[in-house]
């Protein structure tokens, strides 16, 4: 096995190992559940519109609470020695790292399926939205991973790479909002809103498939994994 | 002798803090070498950069004449490591965790070489049990299986007995010994009777610097006339200064106390026989006798600079 699957599979193990995963499912989907619903009923709509529009937020606090432990937990035990003294490439170790915490939010995320087929008995749901946003709900996964895992590689503090997590794509989603992006001048605000995890995520959700949003996503996880390969490295400097 | 690992000019700084200082040193085939020196030294360091956890800011470092730097992944192939504090996964099993270390270092016959570390160690009676909820000396075993699973020619070991009871020391000590039959070994500390038990060669380190490099004996043999004995007595006996001053092999003699001599002399075996016999011949009422320290335990002390307060 790739050293890569080797390190996912222990990560994998290490979350479904104890009660943590399953209190994760449990919370994510209640949280999710309630607060779609809460709202779905009062509407009268047949839309996973609002669904849609809850996840990246509801993201903000179950993400960080997945990757916190990722490098902080190996750096404060000094695991990470006997990681990083193995016959294996740092970035076989940071490609493990996020293939398990983004297989193990897929999880969480294919157990929402049964939201759709809920909403889908009470009226007919058009599924191309449906479908188009679940593919940018596992990018902007991907990207919550990236960058929570790279945070949790600078601290040996698991609380602090909780928070820091939260506010960097905090951040990153307030960014593509307009009373966030309008203060910027027009020529800035563009870019700026570009940048944003929410506006591309958004863009998605209107059922259309933009290969500039792939790109977006794809590059940002390319990015931040580049930049936790190099913060691993840091050791060496 | 062949050499296996070589430390040619090493340098490594923490910004400021210099670590190591052009430090040049080297490992023999089948050789168990000591690493000595006092907390802060800069042992650790020095493993950290044999096994390539990092580099060096200058000189290099060779394993099997390749240097780490160009060849990483090779040299850590050879290299079986215990770091200090022995890191473990403290959720997982004895077994699990030896698999998933097997897993890395891409055993083929991962099963065979768990189960041979396993034995080797004395650990196969705890290899479904949680490492978290072993004991300190187990724990030790299950990270020295983690070293030798992927049957290494060299083993570091930095602080392997720190934390443990005397019996479990001594568990440990006879298993390096063994451990030493076959591979190179280097076998850092800060305790010297450590490092005396079970090492071929003893490198002191101090501030970054090596200061010593040689067989025991020949420490201690340079070390001769500091082995440091403590005569008590009963009562007081006012010729018992002069006399042992007068005797063969005798250096400095110090009377703290009107009960007490404290004397300095070379020949460690044959001046405690002597002090025996002197006080018998003399019918002085002695409490105890006893050696202080010994000459190597003084010439580590005189090397490293430690301040009476440590000792």
């Amino acid at each position: 096995m790739i050293p890569a699957l080797t390190v996912m599979k222990k990560e994998l193990w290490g979350y479904f190992n104890s009660a943590v995963a399953y209190i994760f499912f449990t919370l994510f989907l209640v949280t999710l559940s309630f607060l779609f619903f809460r709202v779905y009923f009062l509407v009268g709509i047949v839309s996973m519109n609002e669904f849609f529009n809850l996840i990246p937020w509801i993201f903000l606090i179950f993400i960080p609470s997945v990757t916190m432990k990722s490098w902080a937990e190996e750096k404060k035990s000094g695991t990470m020695e006997v990681l990083f003294t193995m016959p294996v490439k740092d970035r076989d170790l940071v490609l493990g790292k996020f293939l398990a915490g983004f297989l193990f939010v897929s999880i969480a995320i294919l157990l929402t399926l049964i939201i759709p087929a809920l909403v889908s008995i009470t009226g007919t749901l058009d599924m191309g939205p449906v479908v188009t946003s679940y593919l940018g709900v596992f990018l902007l996964t991907a990207a919550y991973i990236s960058i929570g895992n790279l945070v949790s590689s600078f601290t040996t503090n698991q609380v602090t790479a909780f928070l820091f997590t939260v506010v960097v794509m905090f951040v990153l989603m307030i960014i593509g909002t307009e009373p966030v992006y309008s203060i910027f001048p027009s020529f800035l605000a563009d870019i700026v809103r570009n940048f944003s995890l929410s506006y591309h995520f958004q863009s998605i959700q209107r059922g259309v498939v933009d290969s500039r949003d792939i790109i977006y996503y794809v590059s940002i996880v390319f990015l931040f994994l580049f930049y936790n390969v190099r913060s691993i490295e840091s050791r060496n400097w | 002798m062949n050499t296996i690992i070589e430390f040619k000019n090493v340098t490594k700084n923490y910004g400021n803090i210099l670590a190591v200082e052009d430090v040049s040193f080297a490992l023999n085939k089948g050789e168990i070498l000591g690493f000595l020196g006092p907390n802060g030294a800069g042992k650790t360091t020095a493993m950290k950069l044999i096994t390539g956890y990092m580099p060096a800011n200058k000189g290099s470092v060779l394993v099997n004449g390749k240097d780490i730097r160009e060849n990483p992944l090779d040299a850590r192939k050879s290299i079986g490591y215990l770091p200090e504090n022995n890191p473990l996964y403290t959720d997982m099993t004895v077994k699990e965790y030896l698999d998933f270390i097997a897993q890395m270092r891409q055993i083929k016959d991962r099963n065979k070489a768990v189960e041979s570390a396993m034995e080797k160690c004395g650990i196969k009676t705890v290899s479904h049990r949680i490492i978290g909820h072993l004991s300190k000396g187990y724990k030790q075993r299950a990270g020295l299986a983690q070293a030798i699973l992927h049957d290494p020619e060299i083993l570091i070991l930095d602080e392997p007995v720190n934390g443990l009871d005397p019996k479990q020391i001594t568990e440990i000590r006879n298993l390096i010994k063994e451990l030493g039959k076959e591979k190179s070994v280097i076998l850092c500390s800060h305790i010297l009777s450590e490092v005396e038990a079970v090492a071929d060669r003893v490198l002191i380190i101090n501030k970054g610097k090596i200061v010593a490099d040689d067989t025991i004996d020949n420490l201690k043999e340079r070390g001769k006339g500091n082995n440091i004995f403590v005569v008590e007595f009963l009562e007081e006996e006012k010729d018992a200064k002069e006399i042992v001053s007068k005797l063969e092999n005798i250096g400095k003699v110090e009377q703290p106390t009107n009960l007490t001599l404290k004397i300095t002399a070379s020949g460690e075996k044959e001046t405690g026989h002597l002090l025996f016999k002197t006080a018998v011949e003399n019918n002085w009422k002695v409490t105890q006798i006893y050696l202080e320290s010994n000459s190597l335990e003084n010439m580590f002390l005189t090397l490293t600079e430690i301040e009476g307060g440590e000792k």
